[in-house]
Parts: C-alpha cells; sequence; structure tokens
C-alpha cells in the first residue's frame, strides 16, 4: 500500500506563518512585557552585591527553614560568586522565577476550572499530556518564529513545559476536599466563590504547592535548553562547555544550577508547611 | 402552625428520574422501578409536617432514605417532585439566591462525621454561617461565642478541630448550626460516630440545649433508642417509603404494621416508658378541709387514701382511711394525721428506676415537677400493664 503522507508538518507550518502575520503586534506586546519582567527580576537581583543577597536569602532560609539550610545557603551562593558565575546565574533565576510566575499565575485559575468543570478537565487532560511529552526542542522553533532569538521565547517554552503540574496538582487538591465539607459549606448558605475562597483552595494548598514547587523545577530544567536559542545566563555556559567538550567549565556550571535547584526546592517547599502546624 | 409541611416529596436517582413519577404513581414498588426503568427510588411520596418548636426524628435502617430526605428539605440533593413548604413558601421553586437566603438564614445543618473545616479554628468555624452572610467580624464573633458558650466549649474557640475529642467536635458542628439562629436545625446522623457513652450524654444535652433555645429540630437517625429518647414525634422509613409517624409511645404500642411491630419488638419498655406515661389523676383533697370530708371522698371514689395539696397544687402529703378514722376519733386535722414522707418521682423517671421504689412502698408513687407540684400518682397495675404493651393507661398520656 502506498498511501499518500498526511501534510501535518505543513499544516503547522502554514498555522506558524498564520499567527506570526495576523497576531504580530500581540506577541510583541508579550514579548515587551515578559522581556520586562526578566530583566527587572534580573536587575533586582544584581542591584545589590554577591555577599548583601547571600546574606539575605540565608536569612530566609533560616527564617523557613532551619539553620542547616541557612549554612547551606551560604556556601552553595559563596561558591558560585567564587566560580565567577555570579551573574549568569542571577539571570537564569529571573529567567526561571519570571517562568514559574506566569505559570502560577495562568495555571492555578486553570486548574480551579478544572476542578468545576468535568467538560473543562476532559479538554485540558490530554492538552497537559501533550505539552509535558512533546520534547521541548520542537515548541522552541515556533516560540523563536513569535518571539525572535533571546529569553523571551525560552521563557514561553519554560511555561509550556512547567506549567502541568501546577493545573493539574490545583485541580487534585480542590477535587480531593471531601464532599462532606463542600456539603458543610453549601448546606450554610455559601456562593461558589465564597465556597473556592474559604474552604477548597485552603485546603487545597498544599497539594497546590506540591505543584508550584514542580513548576519551578521544571522550567529550571529549561534553562539549559533555552540557551539554545539565544537566553543568556548559567545555562548558556554549560551550553559552550558541551559544545567545546570543556568538562570543567561544564562542572562547574552545572554545580550553580544544582545549588539554585535545591535552594528553590526547599524554599518553596517549605513555605507552606510552618502555617500548617501552627 | 406547621414550619415545614413536606407534600409527596419524592427523590428518584438515574438518568431522566421524571419519568419514574408515573409509575411511582401507578404503585410500581421500588424493586420493580430498579429492574425495569433502571432507577432508584430515594425517596417515594414523602407527606408530613413538622410542628415549631419539636423534635421530629426520622428513623430507618441505612438505605432506608433517610439521610436523602433530610437533603431535600434544604435541597442538598434536588428533589424529583413534590414540594417542601416553609412557612407556606415552596422551597423546591427557589432561585438559587432565595435558596441561598433560606439556608443562610432559616435553616441550620449538623452532619454525621462533624465535616468541620481543618484549617479553622474552633471560633471560625462556628463563625462560618455568620461570615458567608456578610455579618460584620465583632458581632459575628459575638454571636458565634454565645452559641459555643451554650455548648459548653468557652475556652477551646482557639483551638483547632483536631485537637478535640469526638463529642467536643460535634459540639463545634452544633455551635456552628446554631449560631445564625436558624428556625429549623438538621441534625443527620449526628450522635452516630459517637461513643456510646458519649452519646447518651449529646442526647441528654440536646433535650436541655433545646428546652432553652426551642428550635424546630429534625433529627435522622438508624437507633431506635435514640429516636425514642429524644423525639417528640417520630417517622419511620423502609425503603423510601414513611411507613408510619407518631409519638414515641404510638410507635411502641400501636406499631402501625408488621415492619413497625417487628422494629420495636425488643426495645425495653421499662427504658422508654415514664412516670408521665403512666401516672393517672390522684384523689386530692384541700388540707384546710376535715377528716370527715376526707373520708366521704375516699367512700365516694373508692380509694383508701387522698393526696394532701394546697390551693397551689403543692403537695403536702398523704392520708389514708386509717389516718383520718383516727383524727376524726382524736378530733384532730388533717395537717397533723398525714404522712408527710411520701415517695415522689419526676414525671421524667423512667419506669425502670421507679421498680425498686415501689416494690418498697405500699403507698402510690407520687408524681411531682421541680416545684413540688403534684402532677399525678402512679400505681403499681398502671406500671404493669403499660409494660405489657397493652393499653395505654387509663387517665395516663396526660401531664
Amino acid at each position: 500500500m502506498n498511501l499518500p503522507k498526511i501534510p501535518l508538518g505543513k499544516g503547522v507550518e502554514w498555522l506558524e506563518d498564520w499567527l506570526t502575520t495576523y497576531f504580530g503586534p500581540f506577541f510583541d506586546l508579550i514579548h515587551a512585557v515578559i522581556g520586562g519582567m526578566v530583566s527587572g527580576i534580573d536587575a533586582a537581583l544584581t542591584f545589590l552585591p554577591a555577599i548583601v543577597l547571600t546574606i539575605l536569602i540565608a536569612a530566609l532560609a533560616y527564617w523557613i527553614g532551619k539553620w542547616r539550610m541557612a549554612l547551606f545557603a551560604v556556601i552553595g551562593l559563596l561558591l558560585i560568586d567564587n566560580l565567577g558565575l555570579w551573574d549568569p546565574s542571577m539571570q537564569s533565576l529571573a529567567l526561571v522565577l519570571t517562568a514559574s510566575l506566569l505559570a502560577v499565575i495562568i495555571g492555578v485559575p486553570l486548574g480551579v476550572l478544572c476542578a468545576q468543570s468535568k467538560t473543562f478537565q476532559n479538554i485540558a487532560t490530554p492538552i497537559l499530556d501533550f505539552m509535558q511529552t512533546m520534547p521541548a526542542f520542537v515548541y522552541l522553533l515556533p516560540a523563536v518564529s513569535f518571539f525572535s532569538l533571546g529569553v523571551v521565547p525560552g521563557v514561553i517554552a519554560s511555561i509550556i513545559f512547567a506549567i502541568p503540574p501546577t493545573i493539574r496538582l490545583t485541580n487534585l487538591g480542590i477535587r480531593q476536599v471531601s464532599p462532606e465539607l463542600v456539603e458543610a459549606a453549601d448546606a450554610f448558605g455559601s456562593t461558589a466563590g465564597q465556597k473556592l475562597f474559604k474552604l477548597q483552595l485552603p485546603i487545597a494548598l498544599p497539594t497546590i504547592m506540591a505543584g508550584i514547587n514542580q513548576t519551578i523545577m521544571l522550567s529550571l530544567s529549561m534553562v539549559v535548553i533555552s540557551s539554545m536559542i539565544g537566553a543568556q545566563g548559567v545555562g548558556a555556559y554549560v551550553y559552550r562547555a558541551v559544545s567545546q567538550a570543556k568538562t570543567g567549565a561544564g562542572f562547574e556550571a552545572g554545580i550553580a544550577i544544582v545549588i539554585i535547584a535545591i535552594l528553590l526546592d526547599r524554599l518553596t517547599q517549605k513555605l507552606f508547611k510552618p502555617k500548617q502546624q501552627g | 402552625m406547621a414550619i415545614i409541611e413536606v407534600k409527596q416529596l419524592t427523590k428518584v436517582f438515574g438518568h431522566d428520574a421524571v419519568r419514574a413519577l408515573p409509575l411511582l404513581e401507578q404503585g410500581w414498588s421500588k424493586e420493580k422501578i430498579a429492574r425495569e426503568a433502571k432507577l432508584t427510588v430515594g425517596v417515594n411520596k414523602a407527606e408530613f409536617s413538622i410542628e415549631e418548636g419539636e423534635i421530629f426524628v426520622i428513623m430507618g435502617l441505612s438505605g432506608s432514605g433517610k439521610s436523602t430526605l433530610v437533603r431535600l428539605l434544604n435541597r442538598l440533593i434536588e428533589p424529583t417532585g413534590g414540594q417542601v413548604l416553609f412557612k407556606g413558601k415552596d422551597v423546591v421553586q427557589m432561585n438559587p439566591e432565595q435558596l441561598r437566603e433560606f439556608r443562610r438564614k432559616n435553616i441550620g445543618m449538623v452532619f454525621q462525621k462533624f465535616a468541620l473545616f481543618p484549617h479553622r479554628s474552633v471560633l471560625a468555624n462556628a463563625e462560618y454561617g455568620l461570615e458567608v452572610q456578610g455579618v460584620e467580624k465583632s458581632k459575628r464573633t459575638r454571636l458565634a461565642m454565645e452559641a459555643l458558650e451554650l455548648v459548653g466549649l468557652k475556652g477551646w474557640e482557639h483551638h483547632r478541630p483536631d485537637q478535640l475529642s469526638g463529642g467536643m467536635q460535634q459540639r463545634v458542628g452544633l455551635a456552628r448550626g446554631l449560631a445564625n439562629d436558624p428556625d429549623i436545625l438538621l441534625m443527620d446522623e449526628a450522635f452516630s460516630a459517637l461513643d456510646p457513652l458519649i452519646r447518651k450524654d449529646m442526647q441528654q444535652e440536646l433535650l436541655e440545649l433545646q428546652a432553652r433555645v426551642k428550635k424546630t429540630i429534625v433529627f435522622i437517625t438508624h437507633d431506635l433508642d435514640e429516636a425514642l429518647r429524644i423525639g417528640d414525634r417520630i417517622a419511620l422509613m423502609k425503603d423510601g417509603v414513611i411507613v408510619q409517624i407518631g409519638s414515641p409511645e404510638e410507635i411502641l404500642i400501636q406499631p402501625a404494621n408488621k415492619y413497625v411491630e417487628r422494629f420495636v419488638e425488643d426495645v425495653d419498655l421499662s427504658k422508654v416508658l415514664t412516670a408521665a406515661h403512666v401516672m393517672r389523676q390522684p384523689e386530692m383533697i384541700r388540707p384546710e378541709r376535715g377528716p370527715r370530708v376526707a373520708l366521704q371522698l375516699m367512700r365516694d371514689s373508692g380509694v383508701s387514701s387522698l393526696y394532701v395539696a394546697d390551693n397551689e397544687m403543692k403537695l403536702q402529703g398523704v392520708i389514708t382511711a386509717e389516718n383520718a378514722a383516727q383524727a376524726l376519733k382524736e378530733n384532730r386535722s388533717i395537717l397533723e394525721v398525714m404522712q408527710r414522707e411520701i415517695p415522689r418521682v419526676r414525671p421524667d423517671t423512667l419506669l425502670n428506676d421507679l421498680f425498686e421504689m415501689m416494690s418498697e412502698t405500699h403507698l402510690p408513687v407520687a408524681v411531682v415537677d421541680e416545684g413540688d407540684k403534684l402532677k399525678g400518682i402512679v400505681i403499681k397495675g398502671a406500671v404493669l400493664s403499660a409494660l405489657a404493651g397493652n393499653a395505654v393507661p387509663e387517665g395516663g398520656l396526660g401531664s
């Protein structure tokens, strides 16, 4: 049998062209907003000398967790500075924070919608599967054609790759609220909004936080891939080291990413636990 | 006037449930509808009214539809057919706005597994109903504190629900239900999750609470003892149908059919019936009358003793025929010869607690209220006939 090939790739490229032609100004706006956010956060992070920021983060770590985490923050961040990777690390952190923040702003409401509507959930689930399993490189390309090279397509690709856990776990957290509690809230005449804000979101909070934590970790994992389309930062150092076969430099930059990852993970994991116990 | 009137209230679960209504009208059984229409009948044409201030118990085994029925009253479950009239207004026809208002102001609920909000303090739980109404903070705190005090939880308001025992958690549930001062309180198996001893205490406290706040309470239970102890009236359910509605005595003494009879046959009547159920009108005399009048009264009514009570019905003592004859001979007054030491009980004393007292005295036991006012007397024969389940004794059931 010799069936003609279905022109799936052609169709996607046509769609890409069409979107670039007709939604150009819209993409420009998004470009400006995201670019502004990244450089704003980057400027804020590098405004203070490395040592001052290190102390501030260590203090935050001490307030949230224990002295051990504060100690890790001090040693880790000083090491990054010592390796001469401070500025690129802050650039990458700015990218991760921007992508995570936007993912949470978009993801939590979408998760709430999924929890409220079975239809919406049925539509969203396969899309989320698609976003998580499609190799990230594949949607780097349209991101570049919409937003040109640089940090912005990196943020967009990170959001697409990292947003599913926030949506999924927000949905799950709200659906896990015991039906008896929901019934009680109904019995006292709560509106849907009151039910959401007074009951479902507070009870789902630990689950939602687990999702946000995952989102942050996933967007961090995108920094090296983003560097392939011109996003600056410590990811670019890794990419360069790989392409030039410099094991030492690659390891140094990799360690910087690991330190940032551990700090982000522990800080966001513990952020909402003290309140639970109190 | 009835505060709630339920007419032909029906709930059928399943796809396109309304098609079961004509089938029920034709008298199809629950089984037949399940088999041939693939629909589950939850409540089948329930019809009753609830009077203001009474404790109305809906009793049945699991699967009898009682939990569904109570949820139809505040539309946590949407009825398939029929009416629920609250003070004449049909709850089933209310739009979402009116329904919310009805739930906020008129009808509270207490749940089997407490359903307390785990992330809120005891006080914030009690405040919830007021909070969603938009009552301002200081007022709702005051009202919630009053409700917590009413259920005996003062001093616990800043604890979390999971730091409390089961009994205390359900008090929080009760306070939450009472805080917005609803006309009706629905209690869905409210005490079923508690230990037997705690459960009995809670039943007693509910009765005391009810005497103070005078709410209309709809109480769901699968436990006959509980129903008999707290219900002013009981509706017995089986397979979604209300089989009998009546006072506890009526259910026990005149079961409507074999099902009810089987249900109640194991009940120890002596732990259900009280002195008020079996007491009869005493023959009385005022203390200022003479012994001659006393003897005449005894002869007229064929008794051998008279109860001496003043014009406020306060019990003074008892005078027997011998006492009267002696007084007549020695020319003394009734007050001088009567016996002041007589056995007395309160109207709510269980027959079970009367046995010992009755075996120690040859006199009937006097039933008096808190003010020592004579309400009636209990004679041995009346107790025995009540326990035999025969009939309501002559002059009984009035109180």
